[in-house]
């Protein structure tokens, strides 16, 4: 970005602050459609059979042992979604939305990988090949990159990474902002001036400079237009009431005190996401992870480790609903893991690393309702190499299906740069609404 | 070598980065400089505050000893064998409820008065942090301060399990800085051993199926399953020796599993009270009996041995040689090193069998290491400690200086996966993470800059790396801290 753009930046930013709509002119290219899209990506490898337990498979009980969560109707009980599957009693917000059409749940899913490496299963969640480290881009960044029209705009970013780096699914030809919340003083635009100068040779540096900018601009931006809208939706509730027990010690008020803490970033990162994906001349897409699934002891069930986790997970989701207010309608998140975990509990009251997932689709734009899966059941001999979740739904076919009716991704450029030999994972179709 | 730019490399890329003074002093010998830093033992943390990480468990015993009697009869009756040890805290967090619920207020109010281990683990983690950012922004040996971080995250153990709050500092201290001048089997045995692995990576229960304690807990038809926990075994084989793609099957991650049930720590409650509290203790009675096959070799029953020999058996081979050579060659020469680096590297790994310091000689002498003056993007940690340095900035003991590796994104022993912290620019060098820096920067020049000489400062700690942009873009500065900030910024000093 050359500098007369950044101060039209600045002077947009400070016309926002004014409760001014800004102007077209930052560098976010016009999106070609209003379909928004958010990835979600759970690092170490969530449980899938505690997310989304087979109450109704037979062995599920057996297999679990006292971490197994109970039938719909009993104490602590799943969410029931149908007669074989339910929620986590903390996913609440997924079992509303279930109830409203507008989320589906996948089960036994997982990737091409089928070894059991957190970080060689998340390169190929993220890079789209089949092998891990076959690629220095990502799937998402490809699908911008061949989006119509987006070719002739493609210095402007049309996604947006909210970390403080780009995570590999993003990374690519297609150019991407990265947002993360700050907590020091912004610099005085004299001294920008210079920094800007002194990374005019620097490739790199200018044009992260610049992204950087850009995406501050947006990022805080005052809610405005959100206004009339429900007050406690602003209110972080990342702990599930749930799991608060009546008479908790001072340990558990602690606890509180540092997930209020964790659950404001969040939230602040959740609110970022939303003033990012509002705006008309925003960008499209939106990649942001959550890290703690890797369960291998003292998981809990109903209540515990993750159990908490889960129930961040779904108010984080309730606050993106509720920030993005009418944008809601035409979003589509989907969240993700790399692979699951063992079918069995292990010796230490937790899961191992293990192969068939759960993933979500959930929002406006969803056609939902539905447990999509082909339930490979969790007998023994049904289990893959006789300890996991046998895999019958390649995670591919749910990506290449939101790429291709959501974003209108062309299919040929599905089948060949972004998701390369995939044509046994055809894309799902009818995942949205007509 | 390119000569002029020698001892920026040297001091930069390989050290943690330049003190005023330090490129005039290495001179014309940047190699030699980095090889002497290799002689003698290695440095030792000589701040009195620091404990050892048994001291620091059994204080963890006690706590939880006085939580459980304070919890009264219904959390005691819940306690199932081996429930109550020193890393179930986290998950009893939410189970406790279920105890207090019924409780008394005046239990609760007991229970209120009694430490809590985040509130001992705290203080602790932060004498440790600041400890280890005073030696390395202070230290004579910065090559070997690299490579005790470049180890320390290779051997990665991380501070969001709450235990490992307490222990990082100790695990650095004590299984990684005594061995970083030696033998990788040496530091490889220090480390699988030491409690803070053996806890972070879930060993300690480990149980093997018909170990004694299975027997029992079947015949007595407990409901508590036990069980192995294989996270230790597939952690070693893929992120410490043989990598990935390194040869191991599904079946040998279990049956190392199975080799290593057994490797625990003294002093637990319940069953397990057995042993030295807060020491590695093998716990016969988890091990699982019995010849195992592991990479295609027998071993017969041996108890706690049989571990040993397996990660000797492993650190041998070529496998190992070549993914230690690599992560050394993509930490000090480039992102993507060129593979006959990476095959010289890993000959001197194999042919010294495993002698550091003979891989770290053969690592200065390549001429590669000394052809790109940029050829890494600092890590936030990197770029904090090379600040220090150039700056001389004190390291109090107020939390100021951790709080930036917070702000820039690496909260020190926190990489979140004992893959530990990437190692690559992308994993970096991100446009939120970029302008974190340079918000850091300015609040620096703001404090310190008035009584810099920038100008002067940028030719000592870059010598002729420096460039004439920065170099006039320093000079044209409106104050003298906006002098510092563009100096902290600028592309020269962003890498290495």
């Amino acid at each position: 970005m050359n500098r007369l753009n950044r101060r039209q930046f600045l002077t947009a930013s400070a016309l926002a602050a004014g409760g001014a709509l800004m102007t077209s002119r930052l560098a976010f290219a016009s999106a070609n459609t209003t379909s928004r899209f958010v990835f979600i990506i759970l690092r170490g490898a969530l449980d899938g059979l505690t997310a989304v337990p087979p109450y109704g498979d037979v062995d599920y009980a057996r297999l679990r042992g006292d971490i197994a969560i109970a039938a719909p109707g009993s104490a602590n009980g799943a969410i029931k979604l149908d007669n074989l599957f339910g929620l986590h009693s903390n996913l609440r917000f997924l079992g509303d939305s279930y109830t409203a059409r507008e989320l589906v749940v996948f089960h036994a899913v997982a990737s091409p990988y089928r070894e059991r490496s957190h970080f060689d299963g998340q390169d190929v969640l993220e890079n789209g090949f089949v092998r891990p480290h076959a690629s220095q881009s990502g799937w998402l960044n490809r699908a911008l990159a061949a989006a119509p029209s987006n070719g002739a705009t493609s210095r402007k970013e049309l996604g947006v990474a909210l970390g403080q780096n780009v995570p590999l699914v993003m990374r690519g030809p297609a150019s991407v902002a990265s947002w993360s919340p700050s907590k020091l003083a912004a610099l005085d635009e004299d001294t920008l001036d210079r920094i800007t100068d002194l990374y005019a040779r620097d490739p790199v540096l200018s044009k992260r400079l610049a992204d950087a900018l850009a995406a501050n601009a947006i990022a805080n931006e005052p809610a405005s237009d959100l206004a009339d809208s429900d007050d406690s939706s602003m209110t972080p509730q990342m702990a599930p009431a749930a799991d608060v027990p009546a008479g908790s010690s001072q340990v558990l008020a602690k606890r509180e005190q540092g997930k209020a803490a964790a659950s404001a970033r969040y939230v602040e990162v959740i609110r970022a996401t939303a003033n990012f994906l509002r705006r008309d001349d925003g960008p499209q897409i939106a990649v942001f992870d959550a890290t703690g699934w890797d369960t291998h002891a003292n998981e809990g069930g109903a209540q515990g480790q993750l159990a908490a986790r889960l129930g961040a997970l779904d108010a984080g989701l309730r606050t993106l609903k509720e920030q993005l207010g009418d944008t809601w309608q035409n979003t589509a998140v989907l969240i993700a893991t790399e692979f699951g975990r063992t079918a069995a509990i292990n010796g230490t009251r937790g899961t191992d690393h293990g192969t068939g997932a759960a993933a979500f689709l959930i929002g406006g734009a969803v056609q939902g309702g539905r447990v999509i899966s082909d339930w490979p059941g969790l007998s023994a001999s049904s289990l893959y190499e006789g300890r996991d979740l046998k895999p019958t739904l390649d995670t591919r076919s749910i990506m290449k299906g939101v790429l291709a009716d959501h974003l209108r991704v062309p299919t040929a450029a599905l089948e060949k740069e972004v998701f390369p030999d995939s044509a046994r994972a055809k894309a799902l179709s009818g995942l949205f609404r007509a | 070598m390119q000569e002029p730019f020698a001892p920026a490399i040297a001091a930069n890329r390989f050290g943690l980065g330049a003190r005023p003074g330090d490129l005039e002093r290495i001179g014309g010998h940047a190699p030699d400089w980095l090889i002497a830093q290799l002689k003698g033992g290695a440095p030792v943390l000589t701040d009195t505050s620091l404990r050892s990480s048994q001291d620091i468990l059994v204080q963890t015993l006690d706590v939880r000893r006085a939580q459980r009697e304070a919890g009264g009869k219904k959390a005691r009756k819940g306690a199932k064998p081996g429930a109550d040890d020193v890393a179930s805290n986290e998950a009893k967090a939410g189970g406790a409820g279920e105890a207090a619920s019924e409780d008394s207020s005046a239990r609760a109010a007991v229970i209120q008065k009694l430490l809590k281990l985040p509130q001992v683990y705290r203080p602790i983690y932060i004498d440790e942090a600041t400890a280890r950012l005073r030696h390395a922004a202070s230290t004579d040996r910065p090559f070997v301060e690299r490579l005790t971080q470049f180890w320390t995250n290779h051997f990665a153990v991380s501070i969001d399990k709450i235990t490992v709050l307490g222990l990082a500092g100790a695990f650095e201290r004590e299984a990684i800085r005594p061995h970083v001048l030696g033998n990788f089997t040496d530091l490889l045995l220090a480390v699988e051993r030491h409690p803070a692995m053996l806890l972070y990576l879930d060993n300690y229960l480990s149980t093997g199926p018909n170990s004694r304690l299975a027997r029992m807990a079947t015949r007595r038809q407990t409901e508590r399953k036990v069980g192995i926990n294989e996270n230790l075994a597939r952690e070693i084989l893929e992120l410490h020796t043989l990598g990935v793609n390194g040869g191991y099957t599904q079946q040998d991650v279990t049956t190392f599993a199975q080799v290593l049930t057994g490797w625990s720590i003294g002093g637990n409650f319940g069953r397990l009270r057995d042993g030295e509290p807060g020491k590695f203790t093998f716990r016969e009675a988890l091990h699982e009996p019995g010849a195992k096959t592991v990479l295609g070799k027998r071993y017969s029953e041996d108890g706690e041995s049989e571990g040993k020999a397996v990660l000797r058996d492993v650190a041998a081979k070529p496998a190992t040689a070549t993914f230690i050579a690599t992560k050394l060659a993509r930490h000090f020469i480039a992102d993507e090193p060129p593979p006959s680096v990476v095959e010289k590297l890993a000959k001197s790994f194999t042919k010294s069998h495993g002698d550091l310091p003979t891989v770290y000689r053969t690592l200065v002498e390549l001429s590669d290491s000394w052809a790109q003056p940029f050829a890494k993007f600092k890590t936030p940690t990197d770029y904090i400690v090379s600040s220090y340095r150039a700056l001389d900035l004190p390291v109090d003991t107020s939390r100021r200086g951790l709080a930036s590796f917070e702000l820039l994104g690496q909260r020190t022993w926190s990489p979140g996966s004992p893959a530990g912290w990437p190692d690559r620019g992308a994993d970096w060098d991100g446009a939120s993470a970029l302008m974190k820096r340079i918000e850091w920067a300015d609040a620096v020049g703001q404090r310190v800059g008035a009584h810099q000489n920038a100008l002067d400062l940028a030719a000592q700690v870059l010598g002729a790396t420096l460039s004439d942009d920065t170099r006039k873009a320093i000079s044209r500065a409106a104050s003298g801290a906006q002098a510092l900030t563009l100096l902290l910024t600028a592309p020269e000093f962003l890498r290495r």
